[in-house]
């Protein structure tokens, strides 16, 4: 029989400059996100125009805008052709987006890699998009000017058309193609004021959905490259175990299985299917020893947890005299907070197709972080980076867990192995325990109030692995790792004395970036302990945190606007309270408010509802940041009720979701999102929604209950016990 | 050989009958909307209609859909009023849990064309989002249901 799809499927293959280009359609050529190049795809559109990286302008009129950040869902790609076209002046139904190549000038400018991470995406390309549009602009009103031979001062740009207003002469984009090859590029062009903005600051549709609800948008499990071939890898079991044997044979033997290889860090199985590989993987009956530390388990993570914070650490900041202000203080408070480890859990297991050839090697990924893509294919392949082109396609959740480039490092030596592409994907499992986790912490406190209960000394230790040692290890100066420590040494409330500790976990379970990074976990401990301070001090939570940001009034303003809106201070039935918390961070300020009822019984929190208010400055697509803020706020609440990594026999318990349950539809509250705009310069958006959830839902179940959790994920059974003991002492 | 029936159109599989249907609709007949996510049926990304229903693909076999009409994302029109409503409120983020997410929501309308509240969430209730779309997947199904949504 037929196979249908065959007919409508094709697949093309051409060869530029920088090797093998594979570019893969489906559905009768709708065009997907891997590209090629701005100077390339030009297809049936004829010759392009390529004013710069950025911009390529067919004769049909269509302006494709390459994006050098990867679109995960937050909206980067629409925001920026959004800038890009205001400046362009576009007709919005003729812009179209495309992921950039992986070369130098799409480095970002700030950072000098190619990568999207630290809510960065629209901000660090804000300008340099601008003026990449506002330059097209400028050439394209020049082109028309000098073919009807009239001053360029008296034409204007409009809508994909160049027009001269007093002959009412027109040339739209596509037509001035040709022509406007020859104008060379003006230096310093002038920028659009504010005021005359028509796209920026306006909700726009995102350019990326319509595909995505079509099934088409291609994601890197759906790339297909010819005679590719799937792979899977038998990895330790637990950390620093080694391979004491395994059965090739029995693996060779599994129909469809091709080749088994060994690799650095384990055993792959390359087959026809990728059924064929897991099987294969299976029948290896790979033996391990126990490790290199063979009982360790989530007891003996507390353990050594709580050991580390006797050591001492690195001094990360030291204002005035601690010791001596907590002596002097009116009210002293002590509290221990425990973060667990939690997992990127991205809906897209890892996946990297890669084709290493002697003289060229090709890979797609959904990566997050191009330019580690191409260290790791360089380090693995000894070509040079020109023999070298990796496709970005989308990336089906990010996080930060695909700033990870493990799973890449694999399909390169794979591929390599075999002579052949391969596509390796990672089985959920794979993902779960083999993520670069957000570290889990033990953070301990102590505080004390003056006579009026003004926060006077705050004293903190934090036992935490570090992150950017590792990926950016510049960032690390004077020992101290600055995701450990931060909400902690650049808390809001600036109290006048204070001190941060940091002791460094030297533990084998690999950590990295996860969705605001220490802003997602430091201030669960952090505006915790602060609500435990004003109750300690009488206060209402709201005011004793605004007495301490008077000069911080934006701060103060989420929070104020998260109050207003959340009926704060308005009375709620018995088991029922609302908890309020902020955080400033990548650029912007963000609170949350939550309202929670506990079922005193059982211990079962459920959010009944989430007022989120973030000021990030100027805003380019305000639903984009709506959307965002939703994401982060429901992230949040995940980890605050259910999310930790287990540990057990020196590796990862956690396997799949079925042990590791993440916030479901039932368990999602109402969500109000608020968005202060101001003049200010551009913050980010992916992340600062993240920070203040924890601490809100878990001051709203103190405010509830008058129970105080310190630990994560919020239990319902703690919950239940300190209900219980509650109620007893009552009795008694 | 098994028959399956895609999208109203026929397809022979020259594969085992025990062959795992997700990876036989997305890697060997490429229609690569119908996603991996859990492999233990609990995520929802590999929903798919069988004979009307919304079956979890990577808990089925090649066998089990031979001779049964099966529907993927690709086979759901563009003016299906669920993916209208899921342009219209903008739900996907990264959009790898959408297609199981249309899939389920289309066999709930196709069963109770005006579901309430509790009803949508009853149903959608295990197809798992990272990115947190839960509440615009909500307000889409009611918008699509002509119950409600918010543009």
């Amino acid at each position: 029989m037929n196979r249908p799809m065959e007919r409508r499927e094709f697949l093309k293959v051409s060869v530029s400059g920088a090797g093998l280009v594979v570019a893969v359609s489906f559905f009768g050529g709708s065009s997907i996100a891997v590209s090629s190049g701005v100077e390339e795809k030009a297809g049936n559109a004829g010759k392009p125009w390529v004013p710069n990286a950025w911009i390529r302008i067919t004769p049909d009129n269509v302006v494709t805008v390459l994006m050098n950040k990867s679109e995960m869902g937050q909206g980067t790609w629409t925001g920026l052709a959004m800038v890009v076209a205001e400046e362009l002046e576009s007709d919005w139904k003729d812009i179209r987006v495309e992921a950039s190549p992986v070369r130098d000038e799409y480095k970002d400018p700030v950072f000098g890699m190619q990568i999207t991470g630290g809510s960065t995406g629209v901000r660090h390309m804000y300008d340099p998009m601008r003026r990449a549009g506002a330059t097209a602009r400028e050439m394209l009103i020049q082109a028309a000017a000098s073919e009807w031979n009239v001053p360029s001062g008296e034409c204007r740009a409009d809508k994909g058309r160049v027009i001269h207003e007093k002959t009412g002469k027109r040339l739209t984009y596509g037509e001035l193609c040709v022509k406007v090859s020859q104008v060379s590029a003006p230096q310093d062009v002038p920028l659009k004021p504010r005021d005359k903005f028509r796209l920026i600051g306006k909700s726009m549709p995102r350019l990326d959905i319509p595909d995505k609800v079509e099934g088409k948008g291609v994601f890197g499990t759906d790339i297909f490259v010819p005679d590719m071939l799937y792979s899977a890898m038998e990895r330790p079991p637990a950390y620093g175990a080694r391979l004491l044997s395994f059965d090739q044979q029995a693996a060779e033997k599994i129909a469809g299985v091709q080749k088994v290889v060994t690799i650095p860090d384990g055993v792959a199985v390359v087959a026809n299917s990728i059924e064929a590989a897991w099987k294969g993987r299976s029948a290896l009956k790979a033996v391990w020893d126990a490790g290199s530390l063979p009982n360790f388990d989530d007891a003996a993570l507390e353990r050594i947890l709580s050991e580390h914070m006797e050591k001492k650490g690195i001094v990360a900041k030291n204002v005035g005299d601690v010791e001596d202000a907590l002596k002097k203080a009116v009210h002293r408070m002590k509290a221990v907070y425990l973060i667990p480890y939690v997992a990127h859990a991205p809906m897209e297991p890892q996946n990297c197709t890669a084709d290493v050839r002697k003289d060229a090697c090709e890979i797609w990924c959904p990566t997050q972080f191009q330019t580690a893509v191409l260290q790791v294919a360089i380090k693995e392949t000894s070509l040079p980076a020109e023999k070298i082109v990796i496709h970005t396609t989308h990336l089906g959740g990010g996080f930060g867990g695909r700033a990870e480039v493990k799973v890449v490092e694999e399909a390169v030596r794979i591929s390599k192995a075999v002579g052949k592409p391969v596509k390796h994907i990672w089985s959920r499992e794979e993902d779960f325990r083999n993520d670069f986790y957000r570290p889990g912490s033990l953070h301990r406190m102590e505080a004390g109030l003056d006579w009026e209960g003004r926060l006077v000394a705050w004293q903190h230790k934090v036992v935490v692995s570090p992150i950017m040692e590792r990926i950016l290890p510049w960032m690390v100066k004077d020992g101290i790792e600055p995701t450990a420590v931060d909400g902690i040494w650049d808390m809001e409330y600036s109290p006048p004395n204070l001190s941060v500790e940091y002791v460094r976990l030297g533990l084998p379970i690999p950590v990295g970036f996860w969705r605001s990074v220490g802003n997602s976990s430091n201030p669960f401990a952090v505006e915790s302990f602060v609500d435990e301070l004003a109750h300690a001090a009488e206060k209402d939570p709201l005011e004793f945190r605004l007495n301490m940001l008077r000069e911080n009034p934006r701060a103060a303003g989420v929070l104020k606007k998260v109050a207003e809106a959340g009926d704060w201070g308005k009375p709620l039935p018995a088991g029922s309270g609302r908890g309020i918390a902020q955080r400033f961070c990548f650029g912007s300020f963000a609170a949350q408010l939550a309202e929670v009822s506990v079922d005193m019984q059982t211990g079962v929190i459920k959010i009944r509802r989430m007022v989120a208010a973030i000021d990030p400055g100027q805003v380019v697509n305000p639903d984009s940041v709506v959307a965002q803020i939703e994401g982060a706020t429901i992230m949040g609440l995940s980890t605050a009720l259910k999310e930790r990594v287990s540990f057990g026999k020196g590796g990862v318990a956690t396997s799949n979701f079925s042990d590791y349950p993440i916030l479901t539809m039932a368990e999602v509250p109402e969500i109000e999102v608020h968005i202060i705009t101001n003049n200010e310069k551009m913050g980010g958006v992916g992340e600062p929604g993240v920070p203040p959830v924890v601490p809100a839902v878990a001051n709203a179940v103190f405010a509830a209950t008058g129970i105080r959790l310190r630990s994560l994920p919020l239990s319902p059974n703690m919950l239940k016990k300190a209900l219980a003991n509650t109620e007893n002492s009552t009795g008694a | 050989m098994v028959e399956l029936i895609i999208n109203g159109k026929n397809y022979g599989v020259d594969m085992d009958p025990s062959a795992n249907l997700l990876w036989v609709i997305r890697e060997h007949l490429k229609l690569v909307g119908t996603k991996y996510g859990c492999g233990e049926g609990v995520c929802g990304a590999c929903t798919i209609l069988l004979d009307g229903e919304a079956s979890r693909s990577c808990q089925l076999t090649l066998g089990d859909a031979s001779g049964k009409s099966i529907t993927t994302i690709e086979g759901i029109p563009q003016s299906h009023p669920i993916k209208e409503a899921w342009i219209s409120e903008q739900v996907p983020q990264c959009g790898y849990c959408q297609p199981g997410q249309i899939m389920e929501a289309v066999a709930l309308l196709s069963k109770n064309s005006r579901p309430s509240h509790d009803e949508i969430v009853q149903a959608m209730d295990d197809i798992l989002c990272r990115c947190g779309t839960y509440p615009r997947i909500l307000r889409a199904i009611k918008k699509a249901a002509g119950t409600g949504g918010s543009r």
